[in-house]
């Protein structure tokens, strides 16, 4: 474990996480939160969970992502309230 | 109101800071976690017995076999669920979307790097499906990208170009076919002699010994596993991304 790359890793993820809360557009927040998967992932298999960090590419980055994209198409702008 | 819930966050998180620092610290070796008796006969067992190497995938589907069973059984429901409540059936035309429609695979640059990459993508996932016993991988991972493969299809050519491959019946098929292959193999231990899921007790009919015998059953476990979860990954997002009418969709 290489404490620099964690701390850039972790610095970078509570950037991603901030953004994906404040940005307006639905699909950049899901753009974002894809990112956050990503580098949580690299923090996984740094860490030796190599199972673990697999999971999270392919089910939080990959397909969440695509998930999340997919239920964005069917919003509108702006909300009818 | 806002000012209360600034305080709450506030007041958990510091909590949640404070609980942090009684952790024990990463790799530390003795931590409870790393001190039972569980986790060494683990570490130092888990070759002798099973004789596979990869002992996440050991735990998963060897030691903790009902725990990964019902897993799969929840992954099957919540696509069953999700089927359930966004289906349509009739011409129940949803609200007009802002985001536009995007064209079904126009791009002929889109539709041939998809074309080039399905059949890469496959089989890599049938290779963590198989090797998930020995490399990082096993059904879910491997499932996930199989059912990845099916969505990029339907992203870039067209949802209809994947149903012709995972038809909506097909899907709902092959889902309960995997949740029957590890259920059925669980069952199959009782016919000789051993508990539900005791793969030793699989000796007599698979090649080599009771260890082997609980490595394949391993094998087998987890392709049912891929079976499950391919299917409902392409059946939550193909359900998703075309407001429950299978029709048209991204």
């Amino acid at each position: 474990m290489i404490w620099q790359f964690d701390i850039i890793i972790l610095i970078l993820m509570v950037v991603a996480a901030i953004i994906s809360l404040r940005v307006k557009d639905l699909l950049g927040a899901t753009m974002v939160f894809g990112i956050y998967s990503f580098l949580i992932c690299l923090l996984w298999a740094e860490m030796g969970a190599v199972d673990v960090a697999f999971t999270e590419a392919a089910v939080g980055a990959g397909v969440s992502t695509v998930i999340m994209t997919a239920t964005v198409f069917s919003t509108t702008r702006r909300s009818r309230d | 109101m806002k000012f209360f819930g600034f305080i709450a966050v506030v007041v958990v998180g510091t909590l949640l800071l404070v609980a942090t620092g009684d952790f024990p610290g990463w790799g530390n070796p003795h931590s409870p976690a790393s001190e039972g008796q569980v986790s060494g006969f683990y570490i130092e067992q888990t070759v002798n017995v099973t004789k596979v190497p990869n002992m996440v995938t050991a735990v998963l589907a060897d030691f903790r076999g009902y725990d990964t069973m019902f897993e799969t059984v929840v992954i099957f429901i919540a696509g069953i669920g999700i089927i359930a409540v966004l289906r349509t059936f009739g011409d129940t035309a949803g609200k007009a979307s802002d985001y536009p429609e995007p064209d079904e695979g126009s791009d002929i640059i889109v539709r041939s790097t998809c074309h080039l990459m399905v059949p890469l993508i496959q089989l890599f996932a049938l290779y963590v499906v198989a090797h998930g016993h020995h490399s990082p991988g096993g059904g879910f991972q491997g499932g996930v990208m199989l059912g990845a493969s099916y969505i990029l299809l339907a992203l870039a050519c067209g949802l209809p170009v994947a149903k012709r491959r995972m038809g909506e019946r097909k899907a709902i098929v092959l889902a309960a076919t995997g949740i029957i292959i590890y259920a059925g193999w669980g069952v199959a231990c009782l016919f000789f002699g051993g508990n539900f899921l005791d793969y030793a007790s699989l000796d007599p009919v698979l090649p080599g010994d009771k260890e082997m015998a609980r490595s394949h059953s391993m094998l087998v476990v987890e392709i049912g596993v891929a079976f499950t979860v391919t299917a409902i990954m392409f059946a939550i997002y193909s359900n998703l991304a075309t407001r429950g009418r299978l029709e048209k969709g991204l």
